[in-house]
């Protein structure tokens, strides 16, 4: 475990990306059996601090992702902990199938860091966006699939990566938009979802910046009367905390989830497998792409376009739950 | 080394001897798996027991010493022509491989290093090998070891993009405790290389990417043993090839150099002939 400890400030200071780099650069401290891999993303990712730290176990392969992800297949089999930081669509497509088949297949101890996830590449463009990871990753037997909230939540997970062994694939955005937590001091743990408003009409499950955008949705609801929405943080997608979805559709009886990620394959199909095998009778539905090639644009403005900011998770919750969304008069006082 | 031969002479004999007995034992595991990429299997067999017997640092008994060398089947699909040569230096029992193939045996098409022993990563998709290689070829560099790094890749599999971004790799990061083997028998599944997507001057390709390179007869135990006997020191800064020219589906007349048994099945007749040419081939 890492010494690193963080501030408040730090929450609104420091982007999900410089808290992946100033984490690992920090274990890479008590670990010298770690090393770190980027295909000419070492900037970018933000892997380039533990570059910076420790440029003797740093190794920037050039842009050749296929040939980055078995190399540390290849450092794993040596006894070394690769961790592996590139856009999240050539982690997840690019070198998919090494991904798959040279650290899965063997299970070997090789952590994937996808940056720039879903839409936070905005005017980048399609070929750029990656609304595809979660459900090609989480089809891999023995990989680990986590979805930070925030910048505290990339440190959290990169910190229990030191006592995780086997594949396990991080995906995070440019994260530069507001955290979800007010707090540096909350308890973490692999595959157990954290509740972050409690409610008792309905329930909002969701990853990454769709974390943020259903507590401020639920917020606003809250400010008009509105329905009493719990949102829970799925901050592991695989393995899935059914535990606390079943409790939610018990107790709620409707679920939305809310994810930067085709509604096809990532955390509302992984939660629908759950409800339906389990027999749970609710009211369901999944925001996120609805399976087209985003267009480009700002990735505020793609989030409002996908329904996914907080107006959108606002929308669709009065809409499922039939009632109408009753707005405030900002200018009444 | 895992024989006991006192000189090269000795050596020479016990190697030739081995060459026949581990094409029967190909042979007879062709017939027992159903089929088997049987050509290949055949073309690469004194470069393995080269390897197996006499290069490399390994211990049969403790598969995973870590000093150990590394060898990284890259062409995966020798599964049928390496399993037989790793029963035989001892690190199973060659009735192990009796379900070979057969539902929930460890032993397949394509070797997988939870299950056999010896095996040092699974490989089958082709063009994984000399990347995973490189990564060994650096952690041993990061923990300043002598162990190398082997890896023995199919001709048409150097058609796949990533072995050169592997072999790029490698001479940047002056891995010379890596060494490429080509098993350069001519042929991919469909053909000929050099009439469905050629390799030529392939050489001069390995060359051009910082390759120390050199051309053998992959047959040939002499010309085996000098090459690999006498390797660059693994703390040189050149990676090494060497490409060797083989015979695809050596030592049996019907299958040399026929793409058709790239991947076959025997039936006992053909198994019977095919063995009979063992007996009669030479090296």
């Amino acid at each position: 475990m890492g010494g690193l400890s963080y501030t408040i400030e730090d929450l609104n200071s420091m982007t999900q990306g410089q808290f992946f780099g100033q984490t690992i650069a920090d274990l890479g401290k008590s670990d010298s059996s770690i090393v770190c891999l980027t295909a000419d993303l070492a900037k970018s990712s933000k892997i380039g601090t533990f570059f910076s730290a420790f440029p003797e176990r740093s190794f920037n392969m050039g842009i050749a992702e296929q040939n980055m992800v078995s190399v540390a297949a290849g450092l794993a089999l040596a006894g070394k902990k690769p961790y592996v930081a590139t856009f999240a669509c050539f982690a997840s497509m690019r070198a998919g199938e090494q991904v798959r088949t040279d650290i899965c297949y063997p299970n070997l101890n090789v952590k994937i860091i996808g940056t720039h996830a879903g839409l936070s590449m905005g005017n980048g463009g399609t070929t750029h966006h990656a609304t595809e990871d979660i459900g090609i990753m989480r089809t891999f037997a023995n990989m680990t699939v986590t979805v930070p909230a925030d910048g505290i939540e990339t440190a959290k997970i990169i910190q229990a990566c030191a006592n995780h062994y086997g594949p396990l694939y991080m995906r995070i955005g440019r994260g530069l938009e507001p955290p979800a937590y007010e707090t540096v001091d909350y308890n973490f743990k692999l595959g157990k979802a954290i509740t972050m408003k409690e409610g008792s009409d309905i329930s909002i499950i969701a990853c990454g910046n769709c974390v943020k955008a259903a507590m401020d949705a639920a917020d606003k609801l809250a400010d008009t009367e509105g329905p009493r929405v719990r949102v829970i943080n799925m901050h592991t997608i695989k393995p899935l905390d059914t535990e606390t979805i079943l409790k939610a559709a018990e107790e709620t009886g409707t679920i939305l989830t809310a994810e930067e990620h085709n509604i096809l394959g990532g955390l509302g199909s992984a939660v629908a497998e759950v409800l339906a095998e389990a027999g749970v009778q609710c009211k369901f539905k999944r925001l996120g792409i609805p399976d087209v090639f985003s267009v480009i644009g700002y990735p505020d403005d793609l989030y409002g376009h996908y329904k996914i900011d907080m107006e959108g998770i606002a929308d669709a919750v009065c809409e499922i739950m039939g009632v109408e969304r009753k707005k405030i008069d900002e200018d009444a006082d | 080394m895992l024989h006991n031969c006192q000189n090269r002479e000795e050596l020479m004999k016990f190697l030739t001897k081995k060459s026949v007995d581990i094409r029967k034992k190909i042979i007879q595991l062709v017939v027992t798996a159903g089929g088997g990429h049987v050509g290949g299997g055949l073309s690469m067999t004194e470069i393995l027991l080269t390897m197996y017997y006499h290069i490399l640092n390994i211990d049969p008994k403790n598969p995973s010493k870590p000093d150990r060398d590394r060898f990284i089947l890259s062409k995966g699909h020798g599964g049928v022509g390496i399993c037989p040569v790793l029963a035989d230096v001892g690190y199973y029992p060659e009735d192990m491989m009796m379900d070979f193939n057969q539902y929930l045996s460890p032993f397949g098409m394509h070797p997988d290093m939870k299950k056999v022993p010896g095996i040092d990563m699974s490989t089958g998709s082709l063009g994984h090998g000399l990347s995973i290689s490189v990564g060994l070829a650096i952690g041993a560099r990061l923990d300043k070891t002598s162990w190398r790094v082997f890896c023995l890749l199919g001709d048409g599999e150097c058609n796949e993009g990533s072995v050169w971004e592997a072999a790029m790799a490698a001479h940047h990061y002056k891995l010379g405790n890596l060494i490429a083997i080509v098993d350069r028998n001519q042929h991919m599944l469909d053909g000929p290389t050099e009439k469905i997507m050629s390799l030529e001057p392939l050489e001069d390709k390995w060359k051009a990417f910082g390759f120390n390179t050199k051309v053998i007869k992959g047959h040939d135990y002499q010309e085996l043993l000098d090459t690999f006997e006498k390797l660059p020191p693994a703390t040189n800064e050149n990676p090494v090839c060497i490409i060797c020219n083989t015979v695809k589906g050596k030592g049996v007349s019907f299958m040399e150099n026929e793409p058709k048994w790239h991947y076959g099945g025997l039936d006992e007749d053909a198994a019977k002939s095919a063995i009979t040419d063992i007996d009669k081939m030479t090296l």
